[in-house]
């Protein structure tokens, strides 16, 4: 069993009882596992074309010229308007994340002046404060899994709580995937627990890559692998097998 | 209708130090390239920048004359961050002003709509507000979603811009623009929040002939928000115009690679930004 195959499924999960909603993974296990997940069990979610329609088929990555059946057109403006009527879920990466869900993908060092400067903020703080979000994270370490992250480009669940309501009525950090396992943060103080963990990894495994305490469940469930036709869909949405090359084995 | 055709020398003689400049497209595409280009021949100064901010930004940075840029992102797409701009940032010679890619299109919204801010949540709780200290929040007047008290919104201040710069696929001389592509982006808004707005094209064409190529919908651009046109085919090269262009990437590589290297910065200035016209650049892009 393939560790790349079992992210995309875990990716896909966190789209599950999703409908009528705009599925929006960014990168590369993430569209694959958003893509799988309409094309099976979450039929009523739409996903686009990473450009600017809406497409009813489960459209092959890197395949510019596929087929396609197109149902909307949704340029860059409509993407906004949808994030703020809050019919989006959309996967991120972060190149850190604490344990209350807070995501750096801005900047490492001082913001203003940075010592390396990432991404950026990008749509970030809109995202989170208007709709559900989940986290992909390919390299599940330390330095990903931070006891602080050195900017807050989505605000996690410390952050809302200074918010306050109504302001966080629509904040949501469902999931984080990694390498690893998938992570929730279903507690009381909203801090970061194990879903599941990926099989043939280890509680100690994942506690030894992490900077903060993880709460840990007195059992701790494994990922589910995938069937036999997700399999065969995850070769027809990934020709090139891009996938595997985002998760190290 | 009047005709609004000018040259760049046109163009480069109404530009002045610090000016607040708004540049349309998005990333490294359909970007005004050729006027960007005109602006570092014209040697202006303490200019800022405002953008879904691709190559201009980073160029700008480079030639020094970009004092501060307002931002949505700064990317070539195909090379996720702007080489140019990580090195300006990290050096600290650039101010940054960074907004949610959202709350940018709110800025623009509001300077086209002559308001002084647009309110909406994104911002809260995040970062933006330590790159933008200036930031002001306000409270709704009408009751919050339990009947209390107003909700508390961040209330992005109106972009308004000196001038606008955007490139288009066709235009009339009278200032109509339409775009074939797949995405308009954010060009409209960006001519209504400037005083002045000079849009470059692919091909002027008669305004008859404006539906030849594609249906009234890709007429986005209505000329009472346009004073100057600009014939400049390829003018958006190296970034994409499609459906007349797709990126150059392999040129685009060679920009990028200038940031690591002040010679090859110096080289690529001299031989495609300091062409003294679009069609002398041309020449040496095919030259390469």
């Amino acid at each position: 069993m393939n560790r790349a195959d079992i992210c995309v499924i875990a990716i896909a999960e966190c789209f599950r009882g999703d409908a009528d909603l705009l599925c929006n993974p960014i990168g590369i296990c993430p569209i694959i596992g958003g893509r799988l997940a309409k094309a099976t069990f979450a039929p009523d979610v739409v996903t686009t074309d990473a450009v600017s329609v809406l497409t009813t088929n489960p459209l092959p990555l890197g395949v510019p010229d596929a087929p396609r059946q197109t149902e909307s057109y949704v340029p860059y403006r409509t993407i906004f308007d949808i994030v703020w009527s809050g019919k989006r879920h959309v996967m991120m990466g972060a190149t850190q994340i604490d344990r209350f869900g807070n995501q750096n993908i801005a900047a490492i060092g001082d913001f203003r002046q940075p010592k390396v400067q990432l991404l950026g903020l990008r749509g970030a703080p809109g995202n989170l404060i208007n709709h559900r979000t989940s986290y992909w994270v390919p390299n599940h370490s330390e330095r990903s899994f931070v006891e602080q992250v050195d900017v807050v480009s989505g605000p996690g669940y410390d952050r809302m709580r200074e918010v306050g309501a109504p302001g966080n009525r629509f904040h949501d950090v469902h999931r984080v995937v990694s390498n690893l396992g998938v992570f929730s943060f279903e507690t009381p103080d909203n801090s970061m627990k194990i879903h599941s963990i990926h099989p043939g990894v280890t509680v100690e495994e994942v506690v030894d890559a992490t900077a903060f305490d993880l709460v840990i469940p007195d059992e701790v469930a494994e990922t589910r692998t995938p069937t036999g036709e997700e399999l065969e869909l995850i070769e027809v949405i990934d020709p090139h097998g891009l996938h595997h090359g985002e998760v190290p084995s | 209708m009047a005709n609004k055709q000018m040259t760049e020398d046109d163009f480069i003689a109404e530009l002045r130090d610090g000016m607040t400049i708004g540049i349309g497209g998005w990333g490294s595409r359909r970007k005004p390239m050729s006027l960007v280009r005109a602006i570092v021949r014209s040697g202006v100064k303490d200019l800022t920048i405002v953008a879904y901010g691709g190559p201009e930004i980073g160029i700008l940075a480079a030639t020094g004359q970009m004092k501060k840029a307002v931002y949505g992102f700064v990317s070539l797409d195909s090379i996720p961050l702007e080489p140019q701009f990580r090195v300006a940032r990290q050096t600290g010679t650039i101010e940054a002003v960074e907004y949610d890619e959202g709350a940018f299109y709110l800025g623009l919204l509001a300077a086209s709509h002559r308001v002084p801010f647009y309110p909406t949540r994104a911002g809260l709780g995040s970062d933006m507000t330590t790159m933008n200290p200036d930031l002001r929040t306000v409270r709704s007047p009408y009751p919050g979603p339990d009947g209390g008290e107003g909700e508390e919104l961040v209330a992005i201040p109106a972009f308004e811009l000196d001038l606008a710069l955007i490139h288009m696929n066709r235009a009339d001389a009278a200032g109509n623009g339409q775009f074939l592509g797949p995405d308009l982006f954010f060009d409209d808004l960006f001519a209504m929040a400037a005083d002045r707005t000079v849009m470059s094209c692919e091909r002027v064409v008669p305004t008859e002939n404006l539906l030849d190529e594609g249906s009234f919908h890709t007429l986005r651009i209505q000329r009472i928000f346009v004073d100057g046109v600009i014939e400049a085919p390829l003018g958006a090269h190296f970034t994409e115009c499609p459906p007349d262009y797709d990126r150059d990437e392999s040129f685009q590589k060679l920009y990028a690679a200038t940031a690591k290297d002040p010679d090859a910065w110096k080289a690529f200035k001299a031989t495609y930004l300091d062409a003294p016209t679009h069609d002398d650049y041309l020449k040496a892009v095919d030259a390469r």
